[in-house]
């Protein structure tokens, strides 16, 4: 009874818009490809090490004690370097104990450390010192908006991913920026329907303020009606979606002018019962 | 063929209306009232220990005689300086001294009738002592048309109840129609974008009184022709669905809604025994017939368009009127049997509203004709001659018009102050009275009580 027509998309403009996809998606790969390689690190800074001592002292020389990096957040690790020459024992404190005169150890502080390592040779003691400095981490950050995991709730969905269908004045004909809107709508829906098994879907029909509010319900009805017969055919089925007619008695705004009247004559989805 | 039919039933209601109406008036007439009305000199009634109170009962007795529009109101300032106050201060043989019925008659006063009295404290009581005298008449006897006696309490709202009810025993004496005393409005209050609640209130608009607790939409209020249920469109349980409630308690009284998308916009037959509505349980908002606990409903028209607000006649039960479509609302006209449809409006603007006059020959109803899309104004029609009048010119959206108890008064829903708000005014489109001014108030329909 519905006095409009549905134009189904023809084969060849399908297969159209799958082609253009695809070179979009192959577009798309190949520039990941070609992203830059990112400069290379900065030079390591100089040994964090003090090292005194003369060889003509005969002391050891601590040729390197240093920790890389110098600064780690909580939980990670870095590595302890250490070179020493003419000693007869090397020895780290902080439980790290006898060493070999040329190695590294990697560490896990909780806490901001000096290491001290201590090459004892012939001609006495040499000391050295390094440090570690550990900073809390900074706090996770919150998750997402709408999170990815749980795909929102049926509510956010129906209100984000459904477009409503307008009117002209005093009509329920699917005009084409409407046929878009429901076709559209179609896609989300069907996401949403197999996403939420149980729900159902309110199509309201709305009008603007200017007729009378008795025959507006009555066209809010032919509204919701003629877009819910739209999407059955676009596959939705029918014990889904439930047709309520609001008139104009439930309008989005409220000004006297053409920009909010089109606003008001519309199909719009709101979660049902 | 089919088209042919439909039109030949048309003509034969309408050749049965003008049968029905050969002496119809002119609509303006009708609307103005008859040529001859009787011209009334009401004096200033003076109390005995009853004065504070009279400023209130003059002006309540005045406004209720001038409000029924039934009578040409004499001017207080062509009045003589006296005035009798008993039948007994009558004094034919001195003319000119206001004491002759004469004086009342003649020139400058031009009264046919004089009404007056005055009012008493007695027993801690208000009493009033009325009198309506024909000025005409040479024998005071036969002058007398009747004297009366009331009693109130002894407070301003003592004083304003005498005053109605000897006011409406002077209306009922001139063949007024039932008056407006004990009638009550109900409506629509707006209370949030998605709630509103049936009210009602008294005639003048006092005594405010929510009948609705549903807290969702409640909209489109028919009330009964014995005045004792309202049915109305509720959104209580999603779909729009009628729902019937006892107009004293506001109790909801029990109703089958067939299943549809939507059943609304009820309106009760004359005999208050049967429901018109809109219902979409055939596909499309049409027009169905039920009882009033809705049961055992029909389909009535069938016809592929908007279709609501079905209105049976109140003189003839198998015709009513409705608003619909093709194209844009109209008001049109169909047998109780679905057939003989036929256009009313003459197709310009949109029309809707329709709301029978109690003698079945006119209705009131909204229309944008000579106006922008939505710039309702209120009209009324004489359904035979197609003539008719425009009562509102322009002051905001006028709507949702319907006739007092009284056949002479109507209630109606304007934005000429901003936010909708229930007016009454004569049929002539004068005397117009706000009867809300704070919310939002929309749907009026004026009960017996």
């Amino acid at each position: 009874m519905t006095n409009f027509r549905l134009l189904p998309l023809s084969k060849p403009l399908n297969k159209a818009v799958l082609t253009l996809a695809t070179v979009m998606v192959l577009i798309a790969s190949a520039c990941s490809k070609k992203t830059p390689i990112p400069p290379p690190p900065p030079p390591a800074p100089g040994p964090a090490s003090s090292s005194n001592g003369s060889s003509s002292s005969g002391r050891p020389v601590v040729a390197e004690f240093s920790v890389e990096p110098s600064s780690i957040e909580r939980g990670q690790s870095a590595i302890l370097r250490w070179n020493v020459t003419g000693s007869t024992n090397v020895a780290i404190d902080k439980g790290i104990g006898t060493v070999p005169a040329n190695g590294n150890r990697r560490l896990t502080p909780a806490d901001t450390t000096t290491y001290t390592l201590t090459a004892s040779g012939a001609g006495g003691d040499t000391t050295a010192t390094a440090t570690v400095t550990v900073t809390n981490p900074a706090p996770p950050p919150p998750p997402a908006r709408g999170n990815a995991g749980a795909r929102g709730t049926l509510e956010s969905r129906v209100q984000s991913d459904l477009r409503d269908a307008l009117y002209d004045y005093d009509s329920n004909n699917i005009r084409d920026d409407a046929r878009a809107a429901l076709t559209g709508d179609a896609d989300a829906l069907k996401r949403i329907l197999a996403d939420f098994p149980n729900a159902s879907i309110n199509v309201e029909g709305h009008c603007d303020e200017r007729g009378s509010a008795e025959y507006n319900l009555g066209l809010g009805d032919r509204r919701a009606t003629s877009a819910r017969d739209f999407l059955v055919q676009l596959g939705i089925p029918a014990d889904r979606l439930k047709t309520i007619s609001y008139g104009k008695e439930r309008p989005v705004c409220t000004e006297s002018d053409e920009t909010c009247w089109q606003r008001n004559r519309r199909a719009h989805f709101s979660v049902g019962q | 063929m089919m088209r042919k039919t439909k039109s030949n039933t048309g003509l034969a209601i309408l050749t049965l209306l003008l049968a029905a109406t050969v002496f119809a008036q002119d609509i303006v007439t009708w609307i103005n009232g008859a040529g001859g009305k009787p011209a009334l000199a009401v004096i200033d009634f003076r109390g005995s220990g009853s004065q504070p109170f009279m400023g209130a009962f003059n002006s309540t007795l005045f406004n209720d005689l001038q409000g029924s529009a039934l009578f040409d109101m004499k001017a207080k300032s062509m009045f003589p300086l006296n005035n009798p106050q008993r039948p007994e201060d009558l004094r034919p043989e001195d003319g000119g001294q206001g004491f002759a019925l004469s004086d009342w008659a003649g020139a400058p006063v031009n009264a046919s009738h004089l009404v007056f009295g005055y009012t008493a404290a007695q027993n801690g009581a208000l009493v009033l002592y009325g009198n309506v005298f024909d000025t005409r008449q040479q024998n005071q006897q036969s002058a007398q048309l009747f004297s009366q006696r009331y009693a109130g309490s002894l407070d301003e709202a003592g004083a304003i109840h005498v005053a109605h009810e000897f006011a409406n025993d002077i209306i009922l004496k001139f063949g007024g129609a039932a008056s407006l005393l004990g009638s009550r409005i109900y409506y629509v209050s707006r209370r949030s974008d998605n709630t509103s609640e049936i009210v009602v209130m008294d005639w003048d608009g006092g005594n405010q009184k929510q009948l609705t607790r549903l807290n969702s939409l409640s909209i489109m209020p028919a009330v009964s022709p014995d005045g004792s249920r309202v049915a109305f469109t509720s959104f209580a349980k999603g779909t729009p669905r009628i729902m019937m409630i006892d107009t004293m308690t506001g109790r909801a009284l029990p109703f089958y809604n067939q299943e549809a998308s939507l059943n609304a916009n009820a309106s009760f037959t004359p005999d208050g025994k049967q429901i018109y509505f809109a219902s979409t349980a055939g596909g499309l908002a049409q027009i169905y017939a039920a009882a009033i606990n809705g049961q055992g409903f029909r389909r009535v028209s069938h016809r592929d368009a908007v279709e609501s607000e079905p209105k049976v006649n109140p003189k003839n039960p198998n015709l009513l009127l409705f608003d619909g479509g093709p194209g844009h609302e109209q008001i049109y006209q169909m047998n109780s049997d679905g057939v003989g449809v036929e256009r009313i409006t003459n197709g310009e603007g949109e029309a809707a509203n329709p709301a029978w006059n109690q003698d079945g020959q006119h209705f009131a109803f909204s229309w944008t004709r000579g106006y922008a899309k939505g710039d309702f104004n209120i009209f009324v029609m004489d359904i035979g001659s197609r003539q008719f009048v425009q009562l509102t010119h322009s002051e905001g959206r006028n709507e949702n018009p319907s006739w007092a108890p009284d056949g002479r008064h109507l209630v109606f829903a304007s934005t000429r102050t901003g936010k909708s708000q229930i007016y009454t005014m004569l049929a002539d489109g004068t005397q117009v009275k706000p009867l809300t001014t704070q919310g939002d108030n929309r749907s009026p329909v004026w009960g017996v009580k």
